[in-house]
C-alpha cells in the first residue's frame, strides 16, 4: 500500500456540511479539521445534533439524503474525496473505509444470511472469492469469540442476539481489511453487560489488524476506553482536541468540563417509615404473553410507597416493561394481583373504573412517538383534563396554565405550539404534564431519559424530584442506566429473566456484597478511566480461571 | 395460520353462493317466462316452472343447487338444455389461457419497469413511464381495445381482429389470435403493478440496511436488486396476484369486443337469455378464482418474509 501521501491516513480541512430543512440550508458542520494517523483511534464526542455522525460518514465521501458538503477538503490516503467521482468513492467504501452502524438489527438486511452479507463486499470489490470470504468469516467469528463460529454465519439476522449482531457487524466491516473503520455509536442500543463484550471485541480487532478508526459516541466513559485521541464537538464545531489521558485528566474548555462533570444531581433519599401503607402492591405476579409458552414474569413481588421512587433495573428481556404492562392492565397476568391503595385492581384495564385508571399514569421512552404530532400542546395536555376530571372552559385553561408552570414551561409561549416545534427535553416535559393532568398517585417512567442528552436528562430528573416532593407522587423508574438509578432511586429492584433477583434500599443494593448478577451489572458500567476496561476484563478472566481451576 | 386462511376462504365462498342465489332470485321475471316468450300463458308458464323445479321454495332450490355444485354438477342450461359442465370446461380454459398470456407479458414488464423507475427515481424515464401507464389504466378497456384494433389490425393488418378460436385451433394459432386482447389487458393492468413495485422499493430506501449496503460500496443496481427487492416482495406479490384475479374476472368486456369464446362471453350471452343456471355458474367460478388468488397472495406474502420463513 502506498504511504507516500504524508503521515496522515485521513485529513479534513475546514469542512462545511449543510443540511436542508424547513425550506432552507442550515450549516451542520462549521469548519471542522481533523488529522488521523495510521493505526490511530480517534474518539468523536458530542451531544445529539453536534454533527458527529455527519462527520463520520463524510470520511467515506458520503452525505445522507438532504445533506451536502458545501466547502472544505477530505483527503483519504492521498485521494481527494470532495473532488473524486462517485465511482472512485464507491470503490473505497467497504473495501478501504468501512462503516459500523448504531443498530446492527436495522443495518443487517433481514433477507440475507450473515455470512453472505459478510462476503458481499469481498466479492463485489474483487478482493476474493466466496469460498475465501466464507473461510475468513469463520476465522473472524472465532477470533471475536462468537458462539459456534463455523455455523453462526448461516443464520439470518433475526436469529441471533443484539450483542452478537453488533459483533458480527464489526467482523463484517473487517471483511476487506480496511484501513479505516467508522464506528457510529456501535454500543448505544445495547445493555451494559453486552456493551462491554462488544467494546472488547472492537478493541481487540482494531489492535490486531492495526486499523485506524473513528469512534463516535456520546458516552465519554466508553470513548475513554477506545480512543487514543478525543475530539469534542458542539453544534458542528470543534471545542477541544487532545490525547485521551490528557483530555480526561485536564480538560481545558468549559463545555468539556461540564461534560466531564459527574452527575451532580442526587435525590435526598428518605428511608421508608415503618408504618406507611404502600400505594402500589404487586402480589406474586406470573405473566406470559398470549401464545407464548414461557412466562416473562415469574413470582414478582414488590411494593411502592407514597413519595417513593423505585427503580427497576435489568437487561432487555428481563421483564421490566412487562411489569409495567401488568400494572397498567395492558397484560393480564396468569397468577397474582395488583393492589392500588389497598384495593385490588381488575387485571384487564378495560374493566377498571375511570377513577382507578387516572391514578396510574405512564411516561414513555420516546417523547417523539408518545405525543400526536398533529395536536397542539393545549390538546395533548388538555385531553386528560376533560376525560378524567371533566374540566372545560376557564377551569381547564387555569389548570393548563398551572400544569405548564409545574413543568417550568411558559403557557403563553408553548400551549399553542405543535410537538414538532419543541426539543426532545421539552417534549418529555409535555409528557410529564400530560401524566400530571390526570392527577395521579403513581407514575411509571419507562426509560424516560435514555433518548435524551445527559444535561437535558438531568433537568428532567430534577423536575420529577421536585414534583414528587410537592405532590407526594410515587414513581416506578424502569431503566437500564445505573447512573439514573444512583441519581433518583430510593429503592432498587434488580430483575433477570423475569424474576426479581435482589431488592432493597438503594444504598444496600448498590454497595457490596451484591447478588452475583447485580455485581455483573454494576461492574459493567464504564468508568471515566482509560484503564477501566483492561482491569475489568483481566479481573473477569482471572475469576473464570479460578472457577475453572476449582472445577 | 394457513389453515385459518383457507377456512376463511371457504366461508367467503359459501357467503358468495348465498349472495349469487339471492341476487338471481330477486331479478324480475324468471326462466320459464323467458323460454316461452310470446307463447306464455299462465298455464304453460306454471307447467314449465314445475318442470324446471322453479315452483319449489327458495331454500330447497338453494340447497339442491349447492348440493349439486359440491358434487361438481353445475346443472343444465335452460337456453339450450345442455349440461353446463360440458361448455364450462372449454370456456374456462380459454379465459385462463388469455389471462395467463396477458400475465406472462404484463407481470415481468411491470416489475422490470417498476425497478427501473425506482432506480432512476424522478428522472425523465420515471415520469414518462408513470404518465404512459397511468393514462392507459385511466382509459376504459373497450376504448383501448378499439384503438389497438384500429391501429394494429385494421390499418396495419398485422394481427386478426377476431379471436374466434375453436377446439381444434393449434397452440400457436391460439397465441396469435389472442395476442391483441392480451396486449389490451397488459396495458390496463400494468400501471398498478408497476407503481406498486416502484413505491415498495422506494419505501425501503430509507432503511438503515440500504444505507449500510451503499456504504459497503455496492453499485446502486445491486443495492436495489439484492437488498431492497427481497424485502419488497410482500406488497408487490399482493398487487400482482390481485391483478391476476382482475385479468380473469375483468376480462368480460375484452372478450366481448374480440368475440373470444371465454367465460366472460358465456356469461354475457347467458344474461341476455336469462339463462340463470349459467349465470350462477359463471359468477361462482369468477368468485372462486378471486378468493383462490387472494389466498395465494396471502400465502406468498408469508413465504417471502424471511422472519416467517426462517423462524428462530
Amino acid at each position: 500500500m502506498n504511504t507516500d501521501h504524508g503521515q496522515y491516513l485521513l485529513e479534513m480541512n475546514d469542512l462545511h456540511i449543510e443540511g436542508f430543512s424547513d425550506g432552507q440550508w442550515h450549516e451542520i458542520v462549521k469548519g471542522f479539521n481533523l488529522e488521523l494517523k495510521r493505526g490511530e483511534v480517534l474518539g468523536l464526542i458530542g451531544e445529539s445534533g453536534a454533527g458527529k455522525s455527519t462527520i463520520g460518514i463524510a470520511a467515506m465521501g458520503f452525505c445522507k439524503a438532504g445533506c451536502r458538503i458545501k466547502a472544505g477538503r477530505i483527503r483519504f490516503d492521498g485521494i481527494e474525496l470532495t473532488d473524486a467521482s462517485e465511482e472512485t468513492k464507491r470503490k473505497l467504501r467497504g473495501s478501504r473505509i468501512a462503516y459500523v452502524a448504531q443498530s446492527a438489527a436495522a443495518a443487517f438486511n433481514p433477507a440475507h444470511k450473515l455470512i453472505d452479507q459478510f462476503s458481499e463486499s469481498v466479492i463485489q470489490h474483487g478482493v476474493g472469492t466466496r469460498e475465501e470470504a466464507y473461510a475468513d468469516a469463520r476465522d473472524l467469528y472465532a477470533k471475536i469469540k462468537m458462539p459456534e463460529p463455523d455455523t453462526i454465519g448461516f443464520r439470518y439476522p433475526h436469529q441471533v442476539s443484539g450483542g452478537q449482531l453488533q459483533r458480527a457487524m464489526t467482523a463484517m466491516a473487517l471483511s476487506c481489511r480496511p484501513d479505516l473503520i467508522i464506528f457510529d455509536e456501535p454500543t448505544t442500543a445495547l445493555d451494559v453487560t453486552t456493551q462491554i463484550e462488544v467494546l472488547a471485541t472492537i478493541r481487540d480487532i482494531v489492535d490486531y489488524f492495526n486499523t485506524s478508526a473513528i469512534y463516535i459516541s456520546h458516552d465519554l466513559a466508553v470513548v475513554a476506553q477506545m480512543a487514543d485521541k478525543i475530539v469534542v464537538l458542539r453544534y458542528g464545531e470543534l471545542i477541544e482536541e487532545a490525547e485521551t489521558r490528557q483530555m480526561l485528566a485536564d480538560p481545558k474548555e468549559n463545555y468539556t468540563k461540564s461534560l466531564w462533570a459527574v452527575r451532580t444531581f442526587k435525590k435526598l433519599s428518605v428511608p421508608r417509615s415503618t408504618h406507611s401503607e404502600p400505594v402500589l402492591r404487586v402480589n406474586d405476579i406470573t405473566a406470559r404473553y398470549p401464545k407464548a409458552t414461557q412466562p416473562v414474569l415469574i413470582d414478582v413481588n414488590f411494593e411502592i410507597h407514597r413519595g417513593e421512587t423505585v427503580a427497576i433495573v435489568g437487561e432487555s428481556g428481563s421483564g421490566k416493561s412487562t411489569a409495567a404492562r401488568v400494572i397498567t392492565g395492558l397484560l393480564s397476568p396468569q397468577e397474582g394481583s395488583v393492589e392500588f391503595e389497598g384495593q385490588t385492581l381488575p387485571s384487564d384495564c378495560g374493566n377498571r373504573s375511570l377513577e382507578q385508571l387516572k391514578k396510574i399514569q405512564m411516561i414513555y421512552q420516546m417523547p417523539d412517538t408518545a405525543v400526536n404530532p398533529r395536536h397542539r400542546i393545549r390538546k395533548i395536555v388538555g385531553r386528560p383534563l376533560s376525560f378524567y376530571l371533566g374540566l372545560e372552559g376557564s377551569e381547564k385553561q387555569q389548570r393548563l396554565n398551572e400544569l405548564m408552570e409545574m413543568i417550568e414551561m411558559d403557557p403563553k409561549q408553548f400551549l399553542d405550539r405543535y410537538p414538532g416545534e419543541l426539543s426532545g427535553g421539552q417534549k418529555q416535559r409535555i409528557c410529564i404534564a400530560r401524566a400530571l393532568a390526570a392527577d395521579p398517585g403513581f407514575i411509571i417512567c419507562d426509560e424516560i431519559t435514555s433518548a435524551l442528552d445527559q444535561l437535558v436528562a438531568e433537568g428532567i430528573l430534577r423536575l420529577l424530584d421536585r414534583l414528587q416532593q410537592e405532590l407526594g407522587l410515587a414513581y416506578m423508574f424502569i431503566t437500564h442506566d445505573l447512573a439514573t438509578v444512583r441519581a433518583i432511586a430510593d429503592r432498587v429492584i434488580v430483575m433477570l429473566d423475569g424474576r426479581i433477583v435482589e431488592q432493597g434500599p438503594k444504598l444496600e443494593v448498590l454497595t457490596p456484597p451484591h447478588h452475583e448478577y447485580t455485581e455483573l451489572l454494576l461492574s459493567s458500567v464504564p468508568e471515566m478511566n482509560p484503564d477501566w476496561m483492561d482491569n475489568i476484563m483481566a479481573q473477569r478472566a482471572s475469576q473464570k480461571g479460578i472457577q475453572a481451576a476449582g472445577n | 395460520m394457513l389453515l385459518q386462511r383457507i377456512l376463511l376462504g371457504l366461508l367467503t365462498l359459501f357467503a358468495i353462493t348465498l349472495i349469487i342465489f339471492l341476487g338471481v332470485s330477486m331479478l324480475p321475471g324468471d326462466a320459464a317466462e323467458a323460454i316461452l316468450g310470446q307463447a306464455a300463458t299462465p298455464e304453460t308458464v306454471a307447467a314449465l316452472r314445475k318442470q324446471l323445479g322453479l315452483d319449489l321454495p327458495a331454500h330447497t332450490r338453494y340447497l339442491t343447487w349447492l348440493g349439486n355444485i359440491l358434487q361438481g354438477d353445475f346443472g343444465v342450461s335452460i337456453g339450450n338444455g345442455r349440461e353446463i359442465n360440458e361448455v364450462l370446461g372449454t370456456r374456462l380454459y380459454n379465459t385462463i389461457f388469455l389471462a395467463a398470456f396477458a400475465a406472462c407479458i404484463a407481470v415481468p414488464l411491470a416489475v422490470i419497469l417498476g425497478i427501473l423507475a425506482a432506480l432512476y427515481r424522478n428522472s425523465f424515464y420515471d415520469r414518462s413511464v408513470n404518465i404512459v401507464t397511468l393514462s392507459s389504466i385511466s382509459t376504459p378497456e373497450f376504448f383501448v381495445a378499439y384503438i389497438l384494433l384500429l391501429l394494429v389490425s385494421v390499418k396495419a393488418g398485422w394481427l386478426p381482429s377476431l379471436s374466434n378460436v375453436r377446439v381444434d385451433t393449434t397452440f400457436a394459432e391460439h397465441l396469435e389470435k389472442t395476442l391483441l386482447p392480451a396486449l389490451v389487458l397488459t396495458l390496463v393492468s400494468m400501471a398498478h403493478m408497476m407503481r406498486m413495485t416502484r413505491a415498495a422499493l422506494i419505501n425501503l430506501l430509507s432503511n438503515a440496511y440500504i444505507e449500510m449496503a451503499t456504504l459497503k460500496g455496492l453499485k446502486r443496481f445491486r443495492v436495489i436488486i439484492h437488498h431492497a427487492l427481497p424485502n419488497a416482495w410482500a406488497p408487490i406479490v399482493n398487487v400482482i396476484v390481485l391483478n391476476l384475479a382482475y385479468l380473469i374476472v375483468g376480462v368480460i368486456v375484452v372478450e366481448v369486443v374480440f368475440v373470444y369464446p371465454g367465460l366472460g362471453q358465456y356469461l354475457v350471452d347467458a344474461v341476455q337469455r336469462r339463462d340463470m343456471p349459467v349465470v350462477q355458474a359463471c359468477c361462482l367460478i369468477f368468485a372462486a378464482t378471486y378468493v383462490l388468488l387472494n389466498l395465494i397472495a396471502d400465502v406468498l406474502s408469508i413465504l417471502t418474509n424471511p422472519r416467517l420463513l426462517h423462524p428462530k
